[in-house]
Formats: C-alpha cells, sequence, structure tokens
C-alpha cells in the first residue's frame, strides 16, 4: 500500500507520520492518533460529525486525505478543548443541554465555533441555516440553536458593551 | 391529575426532583472524550466486514473465496454454514401473540438471502480497509429467487410464499371489537371513512450499531462492548446461542451515539461477530457503516390503513373501525418481534376519545424487504395519525373547529380510572387540562386570525392538532409473559463510600436522553446529597443490578423508583448509624446536602465524611452490635398495570406553497403529561428531539424501495433526515398527573414527541389546504406529493 | 466503506500534473477540493490508480479582474468566491448561488473547477456558468483551449476535456450597470442538491439566458422560453412556461418526476421575472 510521510500540526504539536494515501484524515486522528473525539456517521460527507479545523477553518475529515494534512494545522475537539477557544460554546451546549447521545457534537462545536467568529450577528434563522450540515438525530435542532444564540449575544455583549 | 400529599418527600430541603440540572456526563462528550464502541481498541484485534446479499431473494449456488482468502491482512473468511458450527439461529416469536409465526434466521445466511443486505459470508482482517478489499473478491454465485415486494400481494395465492414451512405469508393476525360497532356505524348520522399510508422508516443512529467481541479462550469467557440499549438481554441471548454459561458473558456499553429502537434488537451481524471472535479466538470488531445501516438497521411503519370513523352530526364520535396492513421483511425480528407495532397499532386508535364501541383487524405479513420492528414511540404515530386524521376529516366535514371536536369527545379528566376500548387501563389522563393548556399556548385563536387574514393574500397556512395516548412504564405484559427473557423489573446498588460519596449501579442505560443524571438526581434527593457526591454506573452487567435496560420509556419510571427506593434505604441505614454515634434518635435526624442534621432545626451534626471515617477505618468506637449496611440494592418492577399511560396533544403550525408543494414548518407545540418531571430541561429535550423525528416522517423520511426490492435511497444523500434549517423552534408544556403506581410518580416521556408530530403536521397540511378541498393522507408528504393532490401534475406521468 | 488503494502525488507545478496524465491516463484523477471526489471514493464507486493532487498550483489559484472579464482560477474555493468583493460586484450570479452550494465545510474546500469539472447535472456552478456564457480555459502540455459553457458540458458527469487536459480557470463578463439576474432552486432541504433550480442572467436588454439544473444530464439553457421573455417582457411569461416542455424535456429523478420539474421550471421562472425584468 502506497505511503506517504507527512508532517502536520495536530493540536499544536508537531507531528511527523508515514500514512497510507488512502487513509482520510479522520481514520488518521482517530487510528493512528488516538484522537477518538472525531467521529466517523457516514464517510460521505453528509451528516458533519467529522467536522474539524484544519488551517483555522471547518472542514469534513473525511472528505480529506491525510496525506493532504501534510503541512497543515488541524485542530480537534480534544485541542479546542484544551486551549478553551471553545470553552464559552461548551458552557452553553452543557446548561442547554444542546447534546444528547453527544455523537455529533464534536462536529457540530466545530461548525458552531466558524460561526461565532465569522457571524457574530448571526439570528436564529441564520443559525439554523449554518448549521444545516450537521446531523442531530437527539436534540431537535432547537437547544442547539439556543446554546449558539446565547454564546453570540454574550460575546456581541462583551465585544460591544451596550450590546447593540 | 390526583393531588400530590401536603409534604412530599421531593419537597424537602436537598431535593433535585423537578429541577434542571445540566447532566453531569455530557462535559466529557463536549470535549469528545467520551468512549464509544469504535474509540475501543484491543491487543489482537481483528475487523469483520460482510458480504452481502445484492438481491432481495436469492439461492446461494456457490462462494468462491480463493482470490479473497490471499488479499493482504485477510484472517478468515467464514460462510454461513461454517458460523453456524459456534451459533445456533432464533425465531423471533413470543408466545402470547398468538398465532405469530417466523422462520429460524441464522447469523449468516446459509443457503438463501431473503433480503438485499443479508450476510452470506464474514470476512475477518487487520484493518478495516483490507477486510473491504478482500470483500470485494469474494465471488458469490447466486440464482435469484422472486421476491415478495408489494404487501398487498403479499397473501395471494398467486404470490411465492417466502418460507414454504410456514405455509403462507402472513406472519400474524389480530382481530378486535368491542362494543357494538355495527349498530354504532349504523346509528351513527355520518361515517367517514379514509385510507391512511405511513412510510417505512430508519432510525439513523448517528454512530452506526457497533460492537467489540472479546472471547478469552483461557476463561472461556465472552466480553462484548457492544452499543445497546438493553445489556442483559444480549448477555442471556449471546450466552444462549453460542453456547455459553450466562455469567460467562460479559456486555459493557459505554457511551452510545443514539438508539431510538434500533439498539435493542438481536442482529446477525453482531451475533455473528461475537460467534467469530469465539470461533478465531481473538477480538474482533464490527462497525456498520453508514450504506450497511440502511440496509440492515431495522426499518419501521410500513402501514396502510383503511380507517371508518362514526360520528353524529353534533360531532360526537361513536366508533373507531381500522384495518391495518404492515410488512415486516421475511423475519419476524428476535426477541421482541416484529409483530408488536401492529399490536400497539390495535390497542392505541381511537386512545384518548370517550366512544364505546372499535373494531380492529391487522395483518402482518413477510416480504422480501429488510426486516422492520420496534423504532420510537412503536405504531403510536401510525396510529395516532389515522385517529387524528378521522378526527380532523368528521370536524371538516361536519364544520366544526378541530380543537371543539377535541372537547367533546376527549375522555374527560375525572373519569379514571378508565379501560380503554383495546381494553386496557389508564391510570390518570389529563386530556382536556392538556388541550386547554396547548390552545393557550399556541394563541389558538390568535393563529386562527391570522390564519384567516394571510388566505385573503393568498397565503396558505394550516393549524394541525394531534392527542394521544403513550404507553410508559411496562410490566412484563410486554415480554416476559410471552417467553422473552427481557426484564421488566430494573435494580439499583447504592452505597455510600468512605469521603460521603454515593455510588450508584442501575441496570437502565444511558442513551444520551439523561439516564445517569436523573438517577443521580433521584439518589441525591433520597439519600440527602449534593449532585457532586453522587457517580452513577451503567451499562455493564458484571457491576450494574439485572434489569431490563432503556425501552419504551422507562428509565425514569422503573429505573428511577429502584433508585429512589434505594436510596431511602441507604439513608435509613446511615441514620441508624449516626443516630448511634451522636446517641439521638434517629427520627430526629435528616441527612441534608451530605450532612446529618437535626431534622427539626436544621442544625449540622454530622458530616457524611466522617460517619464513612468512622464506619470504615474506625468501626471499634461504634456501639457492639451495630453492623452498618451501607450497601443497598432495590429492585422495582410495574405490575399495577401492564403500561402505565400517558398522554398528550401536539400542535402544528405551517404554510403550504401551493406552487411549489413545500411545506414550511413555522412553530410546533407540545403539551404532555409525564407524571411527576424529575428534570424539566431532559423532559422538553426528550420531546424536542421527538418531535423532530416526527416531523422527518410527516415530510422527508422514507425507505424507498423498487420493484425488484431494492432499496433506492439507501445513503445520507438520499435518505432525508431532518436537519436543522428546516425545523421549527418547538415550544413544550407540561400537565402533571404522577402515576400512583410508584412513590416517584413518574411516568415516560420518549415516545410522546414522535407519537404525534406527524398527525400534526398532517393535519396541518389539511387544513391549510381546506380552501382548495385537497387533502393529503400517506407520509411523507413531498412537494410532489402535495402538487399532485392539487393537481398542478398529473399522476402516472412519472 | 474505506476508500480502494490508490498512489497519490502532490502536484508543484503544471508540467508534472501533464507527465502523470500522460502517463496514466483514465487512471488517473485530479484531486482539487475533494469534495466530490472522495465520497466517491470512500464509496468505492471511482477507483483511480493515482490522485494527482493540484491544490500547490500556484497558476491555478486566485479570482482576477481584468477589462471586460473576471478570470477565476479552478482552485478558487466556494468560500472564496463567497466573499470575494470582485464577484458579489461583477458576477453576482455567482455570489448568489454560493449559500445554495451544500454547507460551509463543504464550501471550505470544493473548488469552483472541481464542481464544473465534475459537472454534476443538479450542480448549481455548472447552471451559473452557463447561464452568464462562461469560457472555460482548458489547459493542455502545449496548448490552451477556450470552450463556451454550452460546449463544455457534455452529459452526466461528462464534459469537454480531453485526456491530458485540465480545467484551469473560467472566465466570466463582468456584469455591466445593466446586468440582470436571479438565482432560485427548491431543494428538499437547504443544502442539498436541488429538485430543480434556475440561474438566469440577462447581461443588457435584450438579452437573456435561463439556465437550469436538475432537469436532465446537464445544465439546460431554455433559449425559446428566454426568447418569448425578450420579446413580449412580462406578457411573454405564459408562452415562455409552454416553452419549456419542449425546451427541458426534464427526467425525473427520486425527488420529483418530469412533470412535477417541469411545473416547478415555470414556478422558478415566474418568480425570477421582476429580478430579470424590472429595472434595479
Amino acid at each position: 500500500m502506497e505511503q506517504h510521510d507527512i508532517n502536520v500540526i495536530v493540536n499544536g504539536q508537531k507531528l511527523r507520520r508515514r500514512v497510507s494515501a488512502r487513509q482520510h484524515l479522520i481514520d488518521f486522528l482517530r487510528n493512528e492518533l488516538s484522537l477518538t473525539g472525531s467521529h466517523l456517521g457516514c464517510e460521505h460527507g453528509v451528516c458533519g460529525a467529522c467536522t474539524i479545523q484544519v488551517n483555522g477553518t471547518a472542514v469534513r475529515g473525511c472528505l480529506m486525505l491525510a496525506v493532504q494534512a501534510d503541512g497543515a494545522s488541524v485542530d480537534t475537539i480534544e485541542g479546542l478543548s484544551d486551549s478553551g477557544a471553545i470553552a464559552d460554546l461548551q458552557d452553553a451546549f452543557h446548561k442547554h443541554n444542546a447534546l444528547q447521545c453527544g455523537f455529533c457534537t464534536p462536529g457540530m462545536l466545530a461548525t458552531a465555533a466558524e460561526l461565532v467568529e465569522q457571524h457574530p450577528n448571526a439570528d436564529r434563522e441564520e443559525i439554523r441555516a449554518h448549521i444545516s450540515g450537521n446531523y442531530c438525530r437527539c436534540t431537535g435542532y432547537h437547544a442547539i440553536v439556543d446554546a449558539i444564540a446565547t454564546v453570540l449575544d454574550a460575546r456581541r455583549k462583551a465585544a460591544g458593551g451596550s450590546g447593540a | 391529575m390526583s393531588s400530590a400529599p401536603p409534604v412530599s418527600f421531593f419537597d424537602r430541603p436537598n431535593s433535585y426532583i423537578g429541577r434542571t440540572v445540566p447532566r453531569p456526563n455530557a462535559k466529557k462528550l463536549l470535549q469528545g472524550r467520551g468512549t464509544y464502541v469504535d474509540d475501543i481498541t484491543l491487543p489482537r484485534m481483528t475487523h469483520v466486514v460482510f458480504v452481502r446479499s445484492p438481491h432481495a431473494h436469492a439461492k446461494i449456488i456457490g462462494i468462491d473465496r480463493a482470490a479473497a482468502q490471499e488479499m493482504p491482512g485477510v484472517i478468515a473468511i467464514v460462510t454461513g454454514p461454517e458460523l453456524a458450527k459456534v451459533i445456533t439461529p432464533w425465531v423471533g416469536v413470543l408466545t402470547h401473540m398468538k398465532g405469530l409465526k417466523s422462520a429460524p434466521q441464522h447469523a449468516l445466511a446459509i443457503d438463501r438471502a431473503c433480503w438485499q443486505g443479508e450476510a452470506v459470508a464474514a470476512v475477518v482482517a487487520e484493518t478495516r480497509a483490507e477486510a473491504e478489499d478482500a470483500a470485494e473478491m469474494v465471488v458469490v454465485e447466486w440464482e435469484e429467487l422472486p421476491a415478495v415486494v408489494d404487501m398487498e400481494a403479499a397473501l395471494d395465492a398467486s404470490t411465492p410464499v417466502i418460507h414454504p414451512e410456514l405455509g403462507d405469508n402472513l406472519a400474524f393476525r389480530r382481530e378486535l371489537v368491542t362494543g357494538e360497532v355495527d349498530a354504532a356505524f349504523a346509528a351513527a348520522d355520518h361515517v367517514f371513512e379514509e385510507v391512511y399510508h405511513t412510510g417505512r422508516h430508519t432510525g439513523v443512529c448517528l454512530e452506526p450499531r457497533a460492537v467489540l467481541a472479546d472471547y478469552q479462550p483461557a476463561e472461556g469467557k465472552l466480553v462484548a462492548y457492544q452499543a445497546t440499549q438493553a445489556p442483559h438481554m444480549i448477555q442471556n441471548l449471546l450466552a444462549k446461542h453460542l453456547n455459553l454459561t450466562e455469567s460467562d458473558v460479559r456486555v459493557i456499553c459505554k457511551d452510545v451515539g443514539g438508539s431510538f429502537g434500533i439498539k435493542v434488537h438481536i442482529y446477525p451481524d453482531e451475533m455473528a461477530t461475537a460467534a467469530l471472535s469465539v470461533l478465531l479466538r481473538r477480538p474482533v470488531k464490527f462497525i456498520a457503516d453508514r450504506l450497511e445501516s440502511f440496509v440492515t438497521d431495522i426499518h419501521a411503519r410500513d402501514h396502510r390503513i383503511k380507517g371508518r370513523i362514526a360520528v353524529n352530526t353534533d360531532g360526537e364520535i361513536l366508533a373507531f373501525e381500522i384495518d391495518d396492513r404492515t410488512a415486516i421483511g421475511p423475519y419476524s425480528v428476535y426477541p421482541r418481534t416484529s409483530a408488536v407495532e401492529a399490536n400497539q397499532v390495535v390497542n392505541l386508535v381511537g386512545g384518548p376519545y370517550k366512544h364505546k364501541a372499535y373494531r380492529a383487524s391487522t395483518e402482518v405479513v413477510f416480504q422480501n424487504k429488510n426486516v422492520t420492528c420496534q423504532y420510537r414511540a412503536v405504531g403510536h404515530p401510525v396510529a395516532c395519525a389515522v385517529t387524528e386524521g378521522l378526527v380532523d376529516l368528521a370536524a371538516r366535514k361536519l364544520g366544526i373547529d378541530p380543537a371543539e371536536i377535541r372537547r367533546r369527545n376527549l375522555i374527560p379528566d375525572d373519569a379514571y380510572p378508565y379501560t380503554g376500548l383495546a381494553g386496557l387501563p389508564y391510570e390518570s389522563l389529563s386530556h382536556h387540562a392538556s388541550l386547554d393548556k396547548l390552545l393557550a399556548l399556541m394563541d389558538y385563536d390568535g393563529l386562527r386570525a391570522e390564519q384567516a387574514e394571510l388566505r385573503k393574500c393568498g397565503v396558505y397556512r394550516g393549524i394541525g392538532l394531534a392527542s394521544f395516548i403513550e404507553v410508559t412504564n411496562p410490566s412484563s405484559a410486554f415480554y416476559g409473559i410471552g417467553g422473552a427473557r427481557i426484564s421488566s423489573q430494573d435494580g439499583c446498588t447504592i452505597r455510600l463510600d468512605p469521603t460521603g460519596t454515593i455510588i450508584c449501579a442501575t441496570g437502565v442505560t444511558e442513551q444520551g436522553q439523561g439516564t445517569e443524571a436523573i438517577i443521580a438526581q433521584i439518589a441525591a434527593t433520597a439519600v440527602g446529597v449534593t449532585m457532586e457526591k453522587v457517580r452513577v454506573i451503567t451499562g455493564d452487567t458484571d457491576a450494574t443490578p439485572y434489569g431490563g435496560g432503556t425501552w419504551a420509556s422507562r428509565g425514569a419510571g422503573i429505573g428511577g423508583e429502584a433508585a429512589l427506593q434505594a436510596g431511602k434505604a441507604l439513608r435509613q441505614n446511615i441514620l441508624a448509624v449516626a443516630a448511634a454515634m451522636l446517641q439521638a434518635a434517629p427520627e430526629t435526624l435528616d441527612i441534608r446536602n451530605g450532612t446529618v442534621v437535626d431534622a427539626d432545626t436544621g442544625n449540622e451534626r454530622l458530616p457524611l465524611e466522617e460517619i464513612g471515617r468512622v464506619v470504615y477505618f474506625r468501626p471499634d468506637t461504634l456501639p457492639k452490635g451495630l453492623q452498618p449496611e451501607f450497601v443497598v440494592t432495590r429492585h422495582y418492577v410495574q405490575k399495577d398495570y401492564p403500561f402505565v399511560f400517558t398522554n398528550g396533544i401536539q400542535g402544528s403550525y405551517l404554510e403550504v406553497d401551493t406552487e411549489t408543494g413545500f411545506v414550511t414548518l413555522l412553530k410546533h407545540w407540545c403539551v404532555e403529561d409525564c407524571g411527576t418531571i424529575i428534570n424539566p430541561q431532559l423532559v422538553d429535550e426528550q420531546i424536542r428531539g421527538g418531535v423532530v423525528q416526527g416531523l422527518g416522517g410527516a415530510l422527508f423520511e422514507h425507505c424507498i424501495y423498487d420493484d425488484r426490492g431494492q432499496l433506492v435511497n439507501g445513503s445520507m444523500i438520499d435518505y432525508l433526515v431532518p436537519m436543522a434549517g428546516e425545523m421549527p423552534d418547538i415550544i413544550v408544556g407540561h400537565v402533571v398527573s404522577p402515576t400512583a403506581s410508584s412513590e416517584l410518580g413518574a411516568k415516560g416521556a420518549g415516545e410522546a414527541g414522535t407519537a404525534g408530530a406527524p398527525a400534526a403536521v398532517m393535519n396541518a397540511i389539511n387544513d391549510a389546504l381546506r380552501p382548495l378541498n385537497v387533502s393529503l393522507t400517506a407520509q411523507p408528504f413531498t412537494p410532489e406529493s402535495i402538487l399532485l393532490a392539487l393537481g398542478k401534475v398529473q399522476a402516472g406521468r412519472k | 466503506m474505506k476508500a480502494p488503494p490508490f498512489g497519490y502525488v502532490k502536484a508543484r507545478e503544471l508540467g508534472q500534473v501533464f507527465d502523470l496524465l500522460d502517463q496514466h491516463g483514465d487512471e488517473a484523477k485530479i484531486l482539487a477540493g475533494g469534495q466530490s471526489l472522495i465520497p466517491s471514493l470512500n464509496l468505492r464507486l471511482s477507483r483511480p490508480t493515482l490522485l494527482i493532487d493540484i491544490n500547490a498550483i500556484a497558476d491555478l489559484q486566485g479570482i482576477r479582474e481584468t477589462a471586460e472579464t473576471i478570470v477565476v482560477g479552478a482552485l478558487a474555493t466556494h468560500v472564496a468566491l463567497e466573499k470575494s468583493p470582485i464577484i458579489s460586484r461583477y458576477v453576482p450570479l455567482v455570489a448568489a448561488a454560493m449559500p445554495h452550494i451544500a454547507h460551509p465545510a463543504i464550501r471550505n474546500r470544493g473548488t469552483i473547477g472541481g464542481s464544473l469539472a465534475f459537472a454534476d447535472p443538479a450542480a448549481e456552478l455548472p447552471a451559473c456558468a452557463t447561464a452568464l456564457e462562461a469560457t472555460f480555459i482548458l489547459r493542455g502540455r502545449s496548448a490552451e483551449r477556450r470552450v463556451k459553457a454550452a460546449g463544455f458540458f457534455h452529459g452526466l458527469f461528462e464534459t469537454d476535456l480531453r485526456p491530458g487536459e485540465i480545467l484551469a480557470a473560467i472566465e466570466f463578463p463582468k456584469a455591466t450597470a445593466s446586468h440582470r439576474f436571479a438565482f432560485s432552486e427548491l431543494a428538499r432541504r437547504h443544502g442539498d442538491y436541488a429538485m430543480i433550480g434556475l440561474a438566469a442572467a440577462s447581461p443588457q436588454p435584450g438579452t437573456l439566458r435561463l439556465a437550469y439544473f436538475g432537469v436532465a444530464d446537464r445544465p439546460v439553457a431554455a433559449d425559446r422560453a428566454a426568447a418569448c421573455l425578450v420579446k413580449d417582457g412580462a406578457a411573454g411569461i405564459e408562452a415562455a412556461c409552454a416553452c419549456l416542455a419542449e425546451d427541458l424535456e426534464p427526467s425525473g429523478d427520486l425527488n420529483a418526476g418530469p412533470q412535477t420539474k417541469l411545473h416547478l421550471a415555470g414556478v422558478l421562472l415566474q418568480r425570477a421575472l421582476p429580478s430579470l425584468l424590472t429595472s434595479a
């Protein structure tokens, strides 16, 4: 099986690994690095459970080959948790019970993280549109929208003071 | 509603009953640090991939694995007859479902495949990818057999019989007649009838089915890490069919990525994986991929029901009648059977209403499609759609407002105890209180005014209501009396550790719904400690009391009561020791927030840590003859009723674009009565999640088969699950009628959302289209089906 | 499911791509954003022996403005198009289509070149390119060809690309003050492939291109219907809708039969009309 050497930064740590050409990034993270927080729900790019951050943007990890991550910086739910980057989202998800089984949650958080960075003024409808590529079978989405809206509101208040 | 005693145990200080408390076990999931089966890796672990039938019905002429065997990483390639030496087949029948029949089902097909997706060979390799590479090289020679696909034709003489030894394709038939049905229909001012279809659905748990079987040959033990709702049931059946001693099988169920009834059945794949581990004497992992999930996870709800309603001109309902037909695939699923859904439909139609006559018949037939079985709210959404569709049909024809016709016919709130027409007792329901609350929450009159106003501008909005009853807290009447070793009782073992920590092991399981949180809330309340001091253990047959697990909304009602009684007993045992240490009478003491206090004043006397220290490390200082018992187990089984019914009502507000046929859900409401509410937020979220599964069925989800029995939309791209963009905000309200069958008074809430949502949407669509004299009764309601109904496009030219 | 085995090369410049295409012919596939190719690999529907990753090739990047055109490198991602002020000003139809294409995480990696070269008949961008009469710049080892959108899409996942060629860039005419456009689609769920969609552009009064997607094996220009509207304006709508049957000859899919698609094509046209005909 064709193998390639890659240099990749995962959750801030520089790594050198040999990967098979056909291995997608999530299998690499899960099987080679034991970062099992990224989940596989469909492996055809639809469910969003494998959403992670590559070079700071949200991507479907099952639609990217590990070999393509050569030279990239990859952040998984484990890294985003440890750095505190999404602590407010995680707290809000917890308070609103915006997760049940938790299988979609790491991908949902990666998607939500990009939303709160890029669309600070998103309303409920825009939140729903933004997360509409992330499947959740448990919650019915309402609590997830509530949680994200709460974080957006808090961040706006923190940034603007008056909340305008 | 029954009135609560003035000061209940739950009104005490330190009570967590009725409080929203964030789930302690959610934190790890939020950090991606849960442990789902696929996250577990064992030394010498192998991966299995199954070679599946591409045909709906075909004979296996031969299997050539010579080339596959030579592929890199391959450990073994096993066929049905080979595996059958290790594992015995099963038959999915229950003795109390009279006449139910099915054929023996094997872990791997022996000589023919009966549905597209049935596994016929197993390829075990070092990695999943290598197993897939090799599976492609396994050559199966098939002889295609005629497939039974149309449920309506399944019993025709010209249709082949799938299992000739059974005589015909009829799995089960039930008829029920209560009251003077013919007389009621003859006497009624009006009889209305309609045919309803509910689409074949599947659960689409985001975590696919998963098992890691680890046979340890030295001890003859099998450990199965499995994503399941019922660990003890799995333990029993693995032992039975692998010829192992039950206590030598351990089932461990850590985090589960959604279940909804999908993960409570016996699947050939999981059984084969365990058998392969026994055969190969090393761990074997099976993780279904999404494509095989669609063709092997159970399907459900494939019904056609002809319904009739007898009503008087004033809207009084006199009788319901249904003729139901459902198809279940080639086998009745083990061990719960595939007849339960149809049986529930018979039990539930007309359930909320006070009519006196009811006739039902159902026929359950075999076909060559994937098997169907119990999926969330088993039978409820089907029964509710028929009932509420007919009630709205009558209202429409008679010119009565949908809310008003329900008010005139719902069983009065003071009529309980009451026996439903299927012979099942209702302990205490609250249909009218729920209806009133729903109408207020919705601002029903305001919505009606808005609807009328917008209609003038050519906007078609609709309001739909759907009352329902819900089966929860089942007794052994569900399965046990039929011979299945599925426990209806559950146990809780609770202990006090030296540091004042409470460890609570329960037989009910966590699937994300919050079982561990509510068990912790109940245990904390019962003993008198803070939530932080409670740890809950679930999902391990070696470590938890024997129990049934999670299904039929029994976790809170059954598992919760066991935890309550265990906690109260432990509390008494602690107080006995505290009384001895403090030289006080036990009844003058209480435990609050982890400290023994004077019951009257609340003055703190002794922290539990101190009692723990003395009991465990300095028992010499305690009086002679005092033997502290800081581990207590209590069990609970609900024996007062076959099921403890709950009730509720839903409302849907939506807009139909009559040019495109698209439906926009604007808002959805549900008021339900699950008795004592332990954690309001968790109940609301159960309802919301359930509602969205129901909305999915009403508008999007459908397993579509072609006329050769091929599933044509078996991927997430084509099987449309509801996503955030199309779902509405969902408002939840509660009425509380605790059950007297337990001290806790909790009933279930897991099915309510799914039970009523499709009917509410159907009624809302038909309400919207009422000015156009159009009504739809076949789920899912797609843009195309709405355009067809509206006559914007013609049928038959697809 | 896991992808079958294949080889992988990260190409550094176009010459290397052409060498590899020469060596491997049909067995090689170009990997751009991968958002369609990798699912087909994971589903084992596609079995190349070699993936040629072109993401590092500088020649294929960027969005450039010339006097008359906007030239978009094949590797421009959907999100880059979505956020580009040049696109929203000069190719507003493409900007309008962007939010309908899948979901943010897909748009972060998916590329315009990948989408166009994949030629999914239900996709948005091929129809936009057709409506705008975009020019496809195809590069071979020794030559460059310029092909109009109408000639680029040959059928289901089939294009005018010849062995050894790759799609290098797409050139859109710059919208002027008189440019009118409309984009709409009907999808069962947000981000799904559309049951049917319409990308329409009128660069100046008297011109109109109506490109439907999700109706046939490629984007279809409804020229007869457009002619009715050009001739009679809003009054021509009924005649235009009547022409759609001949223009489109739609085929059915899981979500809608041909008749439904035809009906919806008319609805979309009626709804697009105000944007196409009235002045801003």
